[in-house]
């Protein structure tokens, strides 16, 4: 009896303080980034979009919609392409502040966070 | 019930005390779930070894301010945008952007309610190239709406479900009730009346 009322409690202590989850539509990015050297870059949608339309990334700059699509280096951010549209310490920090974007844990893997919370297999 | 509750008397006392703490703190966690954001060092991706990560803002900071909402990122950005809470920039070149205020009646032979689609409500954050002509014709009925396709992440599911609301949430679009089915009056008639002249 005891031993079963300490596994119930273990158990309920592993869920009390599970790990939670990403915010919702944070994009992982990690094609290249480790096999390069640097963390995944982790871009939460959250953020910019409080700050620019979805138009300005999905239709200025060019990004398409589908994660994994966007085949870039950090070589065209460099140059002004992809993220460094803004990234260029003129709209926001400049491609020279590695850390804030290439934060993420080693061994992410690439895609969208916590998107298709449905019973479909979801392809984007 | 207050024996099993507050055994005092038993020497596991201590152990059932512990269950209802740990009970406890577990529902506390639900209730925090909501309207609660997780901080970046427990979202399972941020790494708090990274020297920027100090520098990174909480979800928290910024999205409690946000009007509300029960999925996605707890907030209600359509909400947001049109109360002025936020006042996303819709250009970084200086660019004009139209927005088309025209709504569509979808889904009109279907089984849910009807779903009116609001160009407004979308063409105030995206332009109108990131649907036309590539997810949806502009010829009203010629894009073959699907739901199995959508829940496939085409059509809305490519953003209604890994950024925008997800499509759990259904009557969020299906939500203009159909008008009584005209079976009802003509030509199914109850059964006293069938075989009379009317």
């Amino acid at each position: 009896m005891k031993l079963v009322l300490s596994f119930f409690c273990a158990f309920m202590l592993v869920l009390a303080v599970a790990p939670v989850s990403a915010e919702y539509a944070d994009v992982v990015m990690n094609k290249r980034a480790e096999k390069e050297g640097v963390r995944p870059v982790i871009f939460p949608h959250w953020f910019h979009r409080i700050r620019f339309q979805c138009r300005v990334c999905h239709a200025e700059i060019g990004f398409k919609m589908k994660a994994g699509t966007n085949d870039f280096t950090m070589n065209e951010v460099i140059d002004g392409k992809f993220c460094g549209a803004c990234h260029n310490n003129d709209i926001a920090w400049g491609p020279d502040r590695c850390e804030l974007c290439h934060s993420g844990k080693p061994g992410l893997a690439a895609g969208v966070m916590r998107g298709h919370q449905t019973s479909g297999p979801g392809r984007y | 019930m207050r024996e099993f509750i507050f055994p005092a008397k038993s020497r596991k006392g201590w152990l059932y005390k512990a269950i209802l703490a740990l009970l406890a703190l577990l529902f506390s966690n639900f209730s925090q779930a909501q309207g609660k954001w997780d901080p970046l060092a427990r979202d399972g991706l941020h790494d708090s070894q990274n020297p920027g990560f100090v520098e990174l803002q909480e979800p928290g900071s910024a999205l409690a301010k946000l009007p509300a909402d029960h999925v996605g990122n707890q907030v209600n950005w359509v909400e947001a945008l049109e109360s002025g809470t936020v006042q996303p920039r819709p250009s970084i070149r200086g660019a004009q952007s139209k927005t088309l205020d025209q709504d569509i009646l979808l889904s009109r032979h279907g089984g849910l309610p009807m779903v009116l689609f609001s160009h407004k409500k979308h063409g105030e954050w995206l332009d109108c190239s990131n649907c036309h002509d590539g997810l949806f014709k502009e010829k009203t009925g010629t894009s073959g709406l699907s739901m199995f396709r959508m829940l496939n992440g085409e059509q809305c599911g490519v953003c209604h479900g890994s950024v925008s609301f997800p499509l759990t949430e259904c009557r969020r679009c299906h939500n203009v009730q159909r008008p009584a089915p005209e079976a009802l009056t003509t030509p199914v008639r109850p059964a006293a009346v069938v075989g009379k002249k009317p």
